[in-house]
């Protein structure tokens, strides 16, 4: 074998995103509720409560089965914009900043993390002064109505683009819903559930010609086959 | 001052699929190797493990097992009239970094171009005449035939396992089999893999259309497999994660999973991770490459001689390679003169997302699983009443159902709320896509140069790409669309999404990571970088490796055809390490 002078493996494992709940967290926040603590990775508590709402909204609880913010959506963006990816610790952030066009891509120096900060709080002035209340406190109408105005730029956010933060927070809101519940978010497999996916499962071969069939085998997760992956507990649901 | 290493015969920058080739068979020739490689060394276990690997969120979406732009990106424009601006992370395409390159998270689709690709131009212009090419066009023969590659692209599927269905072995057309493609020596390696609920599908409603499907060429194994170097591979599981992951099952041909084996115990091969190399050195006459200069994990500038240097980085970093390196005549667009950034390329596609009521559990597939039809491929239909040059397969490919990337909803499905909630629970299970997959032809408006004003982490100049579709690329890929919804829309009880390509080529949605051109290949120093051995005009022991020698990217995927010109090139590389010199003259 000829590695020379060293392989120097574990620089492999610095920036990865590491699933919450292999890595942290004492988050405090407890199953299937909507309580929030304040031992959030990063969100304050007024952020965290837009958070909750909105979600709720984009991705309701209804007959079908739990919404986003019953199936731990906060507290998988809580840990996200927590770490490297809140951070944009892969992107390239070198200056200048000059505007391009729509097909260069994104160009702001925010961080996914600094875009919430920044964004949340113009959404609460926002509404604070149409309504006289912060997001969290509207009635459900009124929430959809502030996150079409978003989603169709009509907010204004400062030198952030109300679309630019509504598509980050809609992407990472289903991100949340349909990853794997290793990450804090589809507890239960709520996501997962709703669809019809049964998890990282290894091998169908015996199942791939069974055309028509519904596949029989219970949800997996990368974390086993817990109900409940309760971040700070990796296993112990088994 | 860089601190100076002993030499080696062989250099080779980078250590993917075609470093690995070329590894394999100049250790075999007796030569002592060495592969810098910029990223981690990895391998199926433990990287690519079961336990872990099947994460789409961290793979997929956070793209962890990508280069990350952090360090290196390019800037991106569509025409010299914009300022290009750095691509700040990832999307249109995804370079891998690491031991076994993009060969670790490709989907297996391994292809051979057709006949007709080699020789493009002179084919054109022989059937249709000179002035049905556009003249801004940059259209180029490749100097090397079809018929000088069998043999190497056969190399390159046994090494792979592939499994398939050949449709002309020796001339004789097989049943079942593409019925366009180039004669073959024999048949695949490995029968077909099983068909999922989608193909088949597809496969019943392109024969009612008049189409002749075939099961897509599939670097996953169908069975067990022993490759010609004794490397074992495992039968596919079809667990769905394929591309943008490592297969955690000896299934997906990889580096890892076919040369390393053997490549690692040899004692005249060595290589080095984390070291990425910024220039390609040359003596005082500038025809002569002395080895390579690299900064390791801790910053030091380290020099590596070398007797020859062979750059096996993608495509656009081994270009950037030969810019920042000053070696070869820079591109310039206006004078249409110039190799080193010529002739980039890409490729466009589309799709027909096709809703209908079957259960077809999308999560069961293969990086390779899919029924194509090849009727509109090169030029394997009349082009004279379409007034375009190039084409495309059509196929439906059941690479996995994995929930965030890979769901397809109606057009008109509302984007949120409890309106989306009820189409994702309609349609995951029962919603498939076709696929167009169509070739870019090269202009004098797409081109690589080095940016003005962005540099890299150590210090350089990124990249500058200036990129955009242009309307024979438009009118071919609607057309082609059009026969992929004829398909869709011959699949029972079917309502169907036609997504066509529309407006200028954008750099924020994943499209492939098919970039080809900026050190073409051919016959012409004045057109191409390096000659039809893929060894540089100019400089005679430095060779260029990868897509960066396609001169127009046709429309097939193109890892297949970078293997055989790979194990072509590194026969040429054994005859010249006999007898050092030019193997064109010039």
């Amino acid at each position: 074998m000829g590695h020379d002078p060293a392989r120097r493996e574990f620089l492999r494992l610095v920036g990865t995103a590491v699933p919450a709940s292999m890595a942290l967290c004492a988050c405090g926040r407890t199953q299937g509720g909507t309580e929030h603590a304040s031992s959030s990775a990063f969100l304050a508590p007024e952020e965290m409560e837009f958070v909750s709402a909105a979600v709720a909204r984009l991705i309701p609880s209804d007959a079908l089965g739990p919404g986003a913010d019953q199936a731990g959506v906060p507290t998988f963006i809580d840990l996200q914009l927590a770490g490297p990816y809140g951070r944009a610790e892969r992107w390239y952030m070198q200056g200048p900043w000059p505007r391009g066009v729509d097909t260069q891509g994104y160009q702001l120096r925010y961080t996914p993390a600094q875009i919430y900060r920044q964004a949340i709080a113009g959404i609460d002035a926002h509404c604070r002064k149409q309504y006289q209340q912060p997001f969290a406190k509207l009635k459900a109408e009124q929430q959809d109505a502030v996150l079409h105005a978003l989603e169709d730029g009509k907010v204004d956010l400062g030198e952030l683009p109300a679309k630019t933060f509504f598509q980050l927070f809609w992407q990472n809101t289903q991100e949340g819903y349909l990853a794997d519940p290793a990450y804090g978010g589809n507890r239960d497999f709520a996501g997962w559930k709703l669809i019809g996916f049964p998890g990282p499962r290894y091998n169908y071969v015996r199942e791939i010609r069974q055309y028509g069939q519904p596949y029989q085998q219970p949800f997996v997760s990368l974390i086993g086959r817990a109900p409940t992956a309760a971040p700070g507990h990796p296993r112990s649901a088994t | 001052m860089a601190r100076r290493m002993p030499p080696v015969n062989v250099v080779l920058v980078g250590f993917g699929w075609t470093a690995s080739i070329i590894a394999q068979e100049l250790t075999d020739a007796g030569a002592q190797v060495l592969a810098l490689e910029r990223g981690a060394w990895r391998d199926t276990v433990p990287d690519f493990a079961t336990d872990h690997i099947q994460d789409e969120l961290r793979y997929a979406v956070r793209k962890q097992i990508f280069e990350a732009p952090e360090r290196e990106t390019l800037t991106f424009r569509n025409n010299a009239g914009q300022t290009a601006l750095p691509m700040r992370h990832l999307g249109s395409f995804l370079p891998a970094a690491g031991v076994g390159g993009a060969g670790v998270h490709w989907n297996g689709q391994c292809w051979r171009f057709l006949p007709q690709d080699f020789v493009v131009r002179s084919h054109t212009e022989q059937r249709y005449g000179k002035s049905f090419i556009p003249q801004d066009m940059n259209l180029q023969d490749w100097g090397v035939t079809y018929e000088e590659l069998e043999p190497h692209y056969d190399s390159f599927e046994y090494l792979c396992g592939i499994s398939g269905l050949a449709g002309n072995v020796k001339g004789q057309l097989i049943e079942g089999g593409n019925p366009f493609e180039g004669p073959r020596q024999r048949g695949y390696p490995l029968p077909p893999l099983e068909r999922s609920a989608s193909t088949v599908l597809f496969d019943k409603a392109a024969r009612a259309v008049g189409f002749k499907p075939f099961p897509c060429p599939a670097a996953n194994a169908s069975r067990p497999y022993r490759n010609p170097l004794g490397v074992q591979m495992g039968q596919c599981t079809y667990c769905g994660y394929c591309e943008w992951f490592g297969c955690g099952n000896y299934s997906k041909a990889s580096p890892q999973t076919t040369i390393l084996p053997v490549l690692l115990k040899k004692d005249n091969f060595r290589f080095r991770t984390h070291c990425n190399v910024t220039r390609v050195n040359t003596d005082s006459t500038g025809r002569r490459a002395t080895g390579v200069t690299y900064v390791d994990v801790d910053g030091n500038q380290i020099e590596q001689p070398a007797d020859m240097v062979v750059l096996c980085a993608f495509a656009q970093h081994n270009v950037h390679l030969l810019l920042l390196s000053k070696i070869g005549q820079p591109y310039d667009p206006a004078a249409n003169s110039g190799v080193v950034g010529r002739n980039y390329a890409y490729q466009i596609t589309s799709a027909v997302d096709v809703f209908q009521k079957e259960r077809l559990n999308p999560f069961m597939g293969a990086g390779a699983l899919g029924q194509a039809i090849d009727e509109f491929n090169g030029d394997n239909f009349d082009h004279g009443p379409h007034g375009f040059i190039g084409g495309g397969y059509v196929a439906l490919w059941n690479t996995g159902g994995r929930p965030i990337l890979q769901h397809y909803l109606p057009e008109h499905a509302p984007k949120w709320g409890a309106g989306w909630k009820q189409a994702m629970h309609e349609h995951y299970l029962t919603a498939c896509s076709i696929a167009t997959h169509g070739s870019v032809m090269s202009y004098r408006s797409s081109y690589l140069d080095l940016d003005p004003t962005w540099r890299d982490a150590y210090g350089n100049p990124l990249l500058r790409l200036t990129f955009d579709f242009q309307p024979n690329e438009h009118r071919m890929s609607d057309f082609l669309t059009g026969q992929a919804a004829k398909i869709g829309r011959a699949i029972p009880g079917a309502s169907v999404h036609v997504r066509k390509r529309q407006g200028p080529y954008s750099i924020v949605p994943y499209q492939t990571t098919h970039n080809t051109g900026g050190a073409a290949m051919g016959s012409d120093p004045r057109t191409s970088f390096v000659n039809r051995y893929l060894q540089s005009w100019g400089v005679p022991n430095l060779w260029v490796m990868g897509s960066a020698v396609f001169p127009q990217n046709p429309g097939y995927n193109p890892t297949g055809t970078i293997g055989a010109l790979t194990y072509w090139s590194a026969q040429a590389m054994k005859r010249y390490l006999k007898n050092p010199g030019a193997l064109v003259p010039t």
